[in-house]
């Protein structure tokens, strides 16, 4: 048997230890959760974490006034709830909720364009925490902007809380849509590239050559039945944040293992049809068209 | 001949285990395709198998849903290689104490879910494990890692903290980290081409 290895060369909060995280929640479906029953139903649903928050994305448009981070104990309740990770919102730019979310022991913070962002100009400064971040974004430049910050997960920004898929298979199809045309870029075109979507170069090269972001990207924003699900998966995304899509419908434990379902077999069309039915009511939701530029979230921090 | 390789791909780190293995092949000069485990039927012509890291709740949940969990244990029972990584390892084991897990009972120990704290207190390190290729340390990566509470019969192939954290129980390897996220590819090597109690068709120039 091999001696015990020095513990003195322990490191965390490593990029890889960060990007590593998100990379284990792959093929999973992460839900939002306002308390720890909620968690609870959302972790014997197969969920691979929660996000735990004041309240879902429909009920903060609904409400109106700033929202923000949720109460800290109402946080550390459901981290104490689940063995599955949890997940927390920060404003945009807000590090101080972001402290207060990492000390309660949250393994991953959302810096979420769904909160009342705190700051005009700038994100969080990510590379300074121990817990990963992920962020929201709706093309290759933002993405690679949050990257740059720190960010170890990006996902879609979609238009949270609508119900409404519309936006989040926009956001996908451009940044991958802008990946398959870096691809054929030379060297100097990408240079060029990189200063029009005011990203940094070498993340531009790194993405280039991988042919895909450098961190895991999920799909968010919109998200409300199986189908939903399957057709982010169906756009590669690697796995689904699901909102007010599972508290919001009728029946949230049967619509969200059919949603965990749904993500495990998206690409199986008989599977799928057995998996949405008879689900009970879904969200009812808004349609983005419908919705005046003024409310919608995903222009927040670009 | 081509080894026909598994990973178990319900949830979790699949595509890294993918690369991984083919490294592995490569270094052991051999050829082998690797399919991605997420219906049942594909495991009974599988050489060898992966288990990912991710999180053991979804994915022992979704393997007995999807009928793959007994063509797991068959494959084990049959002596042929499987390698488990983190929330693998929890699945996989004999015991986790916690009814949110479904355990496949592959190999006799007993696990302890998130042994070393949350995601801020992940680490990575480097950690001695017996029966490597040569005598470096293995750049282990530790995310909200359990720890083998009992190594039963299993034999301990590396310990951190005084806690075992890496074991092998006849075909089967565990690791508490997790080897697919770095380049290193020699505990995939040893879990499915150096283990001599495992069986694996050999090679034709053997």
């Amino acid at each position: 048997m091999a001696e015990t290895t020095d513990l003195e060369e322990l490191r965390r909060g490593t990029d890889l230890i960060k990007r590593g995280f998100a990379q284990m929640q792959k093929g999973g479906v992460i839900m939002d959760v306002v308390n720890p029953e909620q968690a609870r139903i959302a972790e014997d649903a197969g969920a691979v974490a929660v996000m735990a928050l004041e309240a879902v994305p429909a009920d903060i448009r609904k409400r109106g006034g700033v929202a923000r981070m949720a109460d800290p104990a109402d946080v550390e309740e459901i981290v104490n709830e689940v063995s599955i990770p949890v997940m927390g919102k920060a404003r945009i730019g807000h590090t101080k909720e972001a402290q207060i979310l990492e000390s309660v022991g949250v393994d991953m913070i959302d810096e979420s364009e769904v909160l009342t962002p705190a700051d005009d100009a700038y994100h969080i400064d990510k590379r300074d925490f121990t817990a990963p971040f992920v962020c929201g974004a709706r093309n290759l430049g933002e993405a690679l902007r949050r990257i740059e910050e720190g960010a170890a997960m990006i996902r879609t920004k979609g238009e949270a809380g609508t119900g409404d898929v519309n936006q989040a298979v926009h956001h996908q199809r451009t940044i991958k849509g802008e990946i398959r045309q870096l691809e054929g870029m030379k060297h100097e075109e990408r240079e060029a590239y990189a200063r029009e979507i005011e990203a940094p170069a070498e993340l531009v090269h790194e993405t280039a050559e991988m042919g895909r972001l450098p961190v895991v990207n999920f799909a968010a924003g919109g998200i409300a039945t199986p189908a939903d699900a399957a057709l982010m998966m169906h756009h590669e995304c690697d796995g689904i944040f699901v909102g007010s899509g599972i508290f919001g419908a009728e029946n949230p434990p049967v619509m969200g293992e059919a949603i965990v379902e749904a993500v495990n077999n998206w690409d199986e069309p008989d599977e799928l049809a057995e998996i949405s039915k008879n689900l009970g009511k879904g969200m009812k939701g808004d349609a983005n068209v419908d919705l005046p530029e003024e409310e919608k979230l995903q222009d927040r921090g670009v | 001949m081509t080894l026909q390789a598994g990973v178990v791909a319900v949830q979790g780190d699949v595509a890294e285990h993918v690369t991984a293995i083919e490294r592995a092949a490569e270094t052991h000069g051999r050829d082998v395709e690797v399919r991605e485990i997420r219906e049942s039927g594909l495991v009974p012509d599988c050489d060898f198998l992966a288990m990912p890291g991710g999180e053991s709740t979804t994915i022992s949940r979704l393997l007995h849903d999807d009928g793959i969990a007994p063509e797991i244990q068959d494959h084990v029972a049959a002596g042929k290689p499987l390698f488990a990584t983190c929330a693998g390892l929890i699945v996989a084991a004999a015991d986790t104490g916690d009814e949110r897990v479904d355990e496949l009972e592959l190999l006799d120990v007993t696990v302890e879910r998130n042994a070393f704290g949350r995601q801020k207190d992940s680490f990575e390190a480097p950690l001695d494990v017996a029966g490597l290729a040569d005598d470096e340390p293995f750049p282990a990566v530790f995310i909200r890692a359990p720890a083998i509470a009992d190594a039963g019969s299993a034999e301990v192939l590396a310990t951190w903290d005084g806690r075992p954290v890496a074991v092998r129980d006849g075909p089967v390897v565990g690791t508490s980290f997790h080897p697919e996220l770095t380049p290193d590819s020699r505990i995939h090597g040893l879990a499915f081409f150096e283990n001599d109690e495992a069986a694996l068709p050999a090679s034709e120039s053997a």
